[in-house]
């Protein structure tokens, strides 16, 4: 009734393959997308910056980075975190080495090299698969971390081995260091989020994209239709890894502004992305934005409820959340095997038809 | 629609917490989850007591309640940047964070936002440059002083000879356990002994490859950096190798009743430097039962009392408490602001007579804040565990730590982070 296609016509193959077909659709995407630009920088606080938005813009790009390599290659990989570290600290060691160079070359430069990083990981994915290849990822994980740990020239050889990210600006505007005010981090974040969405998606369904989801659905019959598995494996280490590196430079730089290579980009980094694309998505653009947004604002979330508005101790609360959220993952999971982004689009089949299913 | 609902909630959630009464806001970056909750739970505790005798005994300070405001991170930054912006806004005083990783992030933005930051014995060592760093304090004392002191004590028990001795340091890998090695490179320099780096990864639970390390080379003495289910693991594992325990000392956060407990008698013997008080032979502990105990306003489960650590933050509540008082005589106001608590903290004079007076008399040292100085006189003493009696005991006097290390290693850290972010100094 409300939600339909009908005199929604379509006058060429153009029309037909965009993104968002229906009109109510991509007046939506308008509208979330005006209100992204317009509405939210003016009206955003400090709070509402860095503990809640931001975090879920980055964490958004690292699962659309994933997502790319899992979801569309089928390759597993746990080295998310350490891939992270590289994006993190190839920015430190550019932004102090170039104190010149513009911030937003810096976050591309350092998605490039997290990239070429990925490309050498992501070597062994041609002799071994599935489980296999998620060891060899996660050997990345630790042996990233330790490197960053270990050799000191990662961390201009400063005592602690923490790394502080130094003022620098986008256009007159502050976007690091601790005066960046919270609407221009939030747009710089957001600028490279809704690029790296668009770019996820017009991979995805082009050339490129369907030679992964060939490997992925199955490799020896992609490779007998002619899909080079070299090539195709490799541009998917290489484009996920881009786009966890960008994730990994501003998480640092923007975000947090002081990191420390264990505490910030462990393992427990790796599982987070992992969950997110599990729960969001796999194979899905919405769904790396919706599995982002449940595991980084849900904590806030419960937080919130439970501490400021019932009054509940921070402990009992911390415990509560992890029960709390452990559940509703199991949940989502038992009920909808392939993610919440499945939900939406069986709900919106739905709706087509509602209320005269028959 | 997700977005929208968090919205509702979180400016409901913030419309109501907005301060009506003048209060002074401290707020509690605790941990009372997570892996180093043992850890956080007597340092929460001990604080957050401390300021609720306050209001309790004296009706606040000045006349002013305190109103403390206990924010959860489980020793994780990233819930403490969210812990931060969600409480700076109330008009918090003064930050304590208790986590080393979480001070590095929070020094450029409480200078940005104008409040002080205090980290007591941990944090920035470079910090103690006020110079620099103008809205950071780490006294009474800091890592590079205890590395010092434990040094300094290694000293007196060879008879001041370290030449040809060997000293393992077991660290965890973090900002935290890497800070006291330059010291120790550089004292190892000019005493002679040799000294041998043993990384610990996080959390810590998994050390059999360095004491197997340690139980080969046979060094002198180890010297341990730890936090949190390090320490008992590694007092275990020194135990194991029976490793004798008066040649083991901890830093002052390896050294609580629950790091020692789980090895039993082995743990006997143990030492660990201190920057408080032990025990509960000071008159604070009788308000403490009468205010706050008997009216059954013990945060926490209220076992914590008289521990090592609850009785650090006591002592940190203690300092804090001064420096308030400092600040209203400065600026002749009860409800200050944070930027008359960042005053009254650089012009912060303790004096034997001043703890004495708050029932804490030789509970720290006496010490004076000055601008070029906010690291304190970097007094340290040690301590050892007596697991029969199941007690810390004071074994040394608090004493200083070889500034002429220390001050240079100081000088050169903190004016590499000036320059790196172009800070002009202070205090001329």
């Amino acid at each position: 009734m409300l939600y339909r296609e009908a005199g929604d016509y379509k006058k060429s193959y153009a029309e037909d393959s965009q993104t968002f077909p229906l009109k109510l659709d991509r007046y939506g995407y308008y509208a979330i997308l005006a209100i992204a630009f317009l509405v939210v920088p003016f009206v955003i606080n400090d709070y509402w910056a860095s503990a809640v938005l931001i975090p879920f813009l980055i964490w958004s790009i690292a699962s659309l980075g994933l997502n790319i390599l899992t979801g569309y290659c089928g390759q597993v990989s746990l080295g998310t975190g350490g891939f992270m570290a590289v994006g993190a600290y190839a920015s430190y060691k550019l932004m102090t080495s170039f104190p010149d160079l513009n911030i937003m070359i810096i976050v591309l430069l350092s998605g490039a090299i997290t990239a070429s990083v990925g490309v050498l990981f992501g070597l062994p994915s041609l002799r071994i698969k599935g489980f296999y290849l998620a060891v060899a990822t996660l050997a990345a994980q630790f042996f990233l971390v330790w490197l960053f740990n270990k050799v000191e020239w990662f961390y201009n050889y400063s005592a602690s081995g923490q790394i502080s990210a130094p003022t620098r600006s986008m256009l007159g505007f502050e976007v690091t260091g601790p005066a960046a005010s919270a609407s221009a981090k939030y747009l710089f974040c957001l600028v490279l989020v809704v690029l790296f969405a668009w770019i996820a998606r017009n991979l995805t369904r082009g050339r490129i994209g369907r030679s992964w989801m060939a490997i992925r659905d199955m490799d020896i019959a992609a490779e007998i239709i002619g899909v080079n598995p070299l090539k195709t494996k490799l541009t998917a280490f290489a484009v996920s890894s881009f786009f966890i590196g960008v994730a990994g430079a501003l998480f640092f730089a923007v975000y947090l502004g002081a990191v420390e290579v264990g505490e910030a980009f462990g393992i427990q980094k790796s599982f987070l992305v992992l969950f997110m694309i599990i729960i969001g998505g796999l194979g899905s653009v919405l769904g790396s934005f919706i599995g982002a947004a449940f595991l980084v604002l849900m904590p806030v979330l419960l937080k919130n409820i439970m501490v400021i508005r019932l009054g509940w101790p921070g402990d009992l609360a911390g415990h509560l959340e992890l029960v709390i959220i452990g559940g509703i993952i199991m949940l989502t999971l038992v009920l909808e095997p392939h993610g919440i982004a499945q939900i939406w689009r069986v709900t919106k089949q739905k709706l087509r038809l509602w209320p005269f299913p028959h | 629609m997700k977005l929208t609902k968090l919205a509702a909630i979180a400016t409901a959630a913030l419309t109501m917490a907005t301060p009506v009464l003048a209060e002074l806001v401290i707020p509690s970056l605790s941990y009372r989850t997570g892996p180093y909750a043992a850890g956080g739970i007597p340092l929460a505790d001990g604080y957050a007591d401390y300021f609720h005798l306050l209001n309790e005994r004296d009706g606040g300070i000045g006349g002013v309640m305190v109103n403390v405001i206990e924010c959860e991170t489980g020793y994780n930054t990233e819930k403490g940047v969210e812990c931060y912006e969600a409480t700076k806004g109330e008009g918090a005083l003064v930050y304590q964070p208790l986590s080393t990783g979480m001070t590095y992030q929070l020094i450029p933005k409480v200078t940005a936002d104008g409040i002080p930051l205090h980290t007591m014995g941990y944090g920035r060592t470079s910090a103690a440059n006020g110079e620099v760093f103008s809205n950071v304090f780490n006294y009474p004392t800091n890592y590079w002083d205890a590395a010092s002191v434990a040094v300094n004590y290694l000293l007196d028990e060879n008879e001041g000879d370290l030449n040809g001795k060997s000293i393992a340091l077991v660290y965890h890998n973090s900002a935290y356990g890497k800070e006291p090695i330059r010291t120790l490179e550089a004292l190892a320099e000019i005493h002679g002994y040799d000294l041998t780096l043993l990384p610990v990864d996080h959390p810590g639970q998994e050390q059999k490859s360095q004491w197997l390390q340690i139980r080969r080379e046979r060094p002198d003495y180890v010297v341990m950096w730890g936090f949190g289910v390090m320490n008992a693991v590694a007092i275990q594992e020194a135990a194991n190798i029976r490793f004798p325990m008066e040649n083991f000392i901890g830093a002052w956060w390896s050294g609580a009743e629950h790091d020692v407990l789980p090895a039993g008698a082995d743990s006997d013997g143990y030492k660990a430097l201190t920057m408080n008080g032990l025990g509960m032979d000071y008159p604070i502990f009788d308000d403490i039962q009468t205010y706050i105990v008997d009216r059954g306003l013990a945060s926490g489960a209220g076992d914590q009392i008289g521990t090592v650590l609850y009785n650090r933050t006591i002592y940190a509540g203690f300092l804090t408490h001064m420096a308030i008082l400092k600040a209203q005589e400065i600026h002749g106001v009860a409800d200050i602001t944070p930027s008359m608590m960042r005053d009254g903290m650089e012009a912060l004079v303790i004096t034997d007579e001043m703890m004495a007076e708050h029932g804490m008399a030789g509970f720290g040292p006496a010490f004076e804040v000055t601008c070029e100085n906010h690291g304190g006189p970097g007094m340290g003493a040690v301590s050892q565990w007596d697991a029969t009696a199941q007690t810390w005991n004071l074994i040394s006097e608090f004493s200083e730590s070889d500034k002429d290390v220390i001050n240079p290693l100081i000088e050169e850290d903190s004016l590499a982070y000036a320059a790196e972010n172009d800070i002009e100094l202070r205090c001329n």
